[in-house]
């Protein structure tokens, strides 16, 4: 069983008021050393046998047709997830 | 006339607005998500509420449902629709509309009686409105801030495609606090305030939502 991982971020011009509550909250709990904070989406996507690049091909195309909103965010990485890595932990 | 209203898993105001097209008199025809057909209507409502739970974005996942397979290209064929706040979503997300709305900046829920100036009275939905005309709206969401690109903005101020901005101050950040626009054609109007509350004596802050459909109304009658 392979996963594809898809990472989607709001275009950086974007206002982001969920990473700006997240940045609030941060210095209330001491960490003052993060000026910004960006909130995101990540999806993994499971597929039958190892990721192929037919695969990585299909996840592109719904990471820019479904899971991203063009108008206001970037698909800034669609990749299989490393053997070593086990993306549902 | 025959106005259709579609109910997608989680549309809260589907009734309000079938409700305000039997007001002015059309006959109000229930739509089905998961049918991909119109039922013969002469404009078609998205109402507002929280499609499949907003999830992943405001109106993504509405924007695949069957009943969109034959919306879509009706709506290019000149079809009157109206998107009403998650229906406005919906048009956005379909490219029926320019944009895409985000969190209010102030990350509050927006429930309030809201002024807005009618900048383009010529659409299917705002005929008999007068242009510069200011209204009354009750407008109540989580999500309403209208985004787009510098170039898109300047190209909807251009061409009229702004159809209502908010007046006062501006309640979720929406750019150049437009509160609504409507494609090239002026047949798709999307919305975040909630004209199908304001249309009966005693319910809402003003009687502002019925011309509205009384617009979409005249231009079946003369069409």
């Amino acid at each position: 069983m392979g996963h594809v991982v898809i990472d989607v971020m709001l275009k950086p011009e974007i206002l982001d008021p969920q990473g700006q509550a997240v940045g609030g909250a941060l210095p209330r709990l001491g960490f003052e050393q993060f000026t910004d904070v960006r909130q995101g989406k990540r999806f993994v996507l499971t597929v039958d046998g190892d990721v192929t690049d037919a695969h990585l091909a299909a996840a592109r195309d719904a990471a820019e047709k479904l899971l991203s909103n063009p108008v206001i965010e970037d698909v800034v990485s669609v990749r299989a997830a490393g053997a070593d890595e086990d993306p549902d932990q | 006339m025959k106005v259709g209203v579609v109910t997608f898993p989680g549309s809260l105001d589907d009734r309000d607005a079938l409700r305000a097209v039997r007001a002015v008199g059309a006959e109000p025809v229930s739509l089905w998500h998961g049918d991909a057909d119109l039922k013969g209507v002469d404009a078609v409502i998205l109402p507002g509420g929280f499609s499949y739970g907003d999830y992943l974005r405001c109106g993504a996942i509405a924007r695949f449902a069957p009943v969109m397979d034959a919306l879509i290209p009706a709506a290019q064929g000149g079809l009157p629709v109206l998107g009403i706040c998650n229906g406005f979503q919906v048009l956005c997300e379909s490219h029926l509309l320019p944009g895409a709305l985000i969190r209010n900046d102030h990350r509050k829920f927006n429930c309030i009686d809201q002024r807005l100036v009618v900048e383009n009275a010529s659409t299917a939905w705002t005929s008999d409105f007068e242009t510069g005309q200011e209204i009354t709206i009750v407008l109540k969401n989580g999500e309403g801030g209208y985004v787009a690109d510098e170039a898109t903005l300047d190209r909807l101020e251009g061409e009229g495609q702004v159809v209502f901005r908010y007046a006062g101050s501006n309640p979720n950040g929406s750019y150049r606090a437009i509160a609504g626009v409507t494609n090239e054609r002026g047949n798709v109007v999307g919305l975040m305030p909630h004209p199908e509350h304001c249309i009966e004596d005693g319910y809402g802050p003003s009687l502002d939502g019925l011309p509205f459909f009384t617009s979409v109304l005249r231009q079946a009658v003369s069409a």
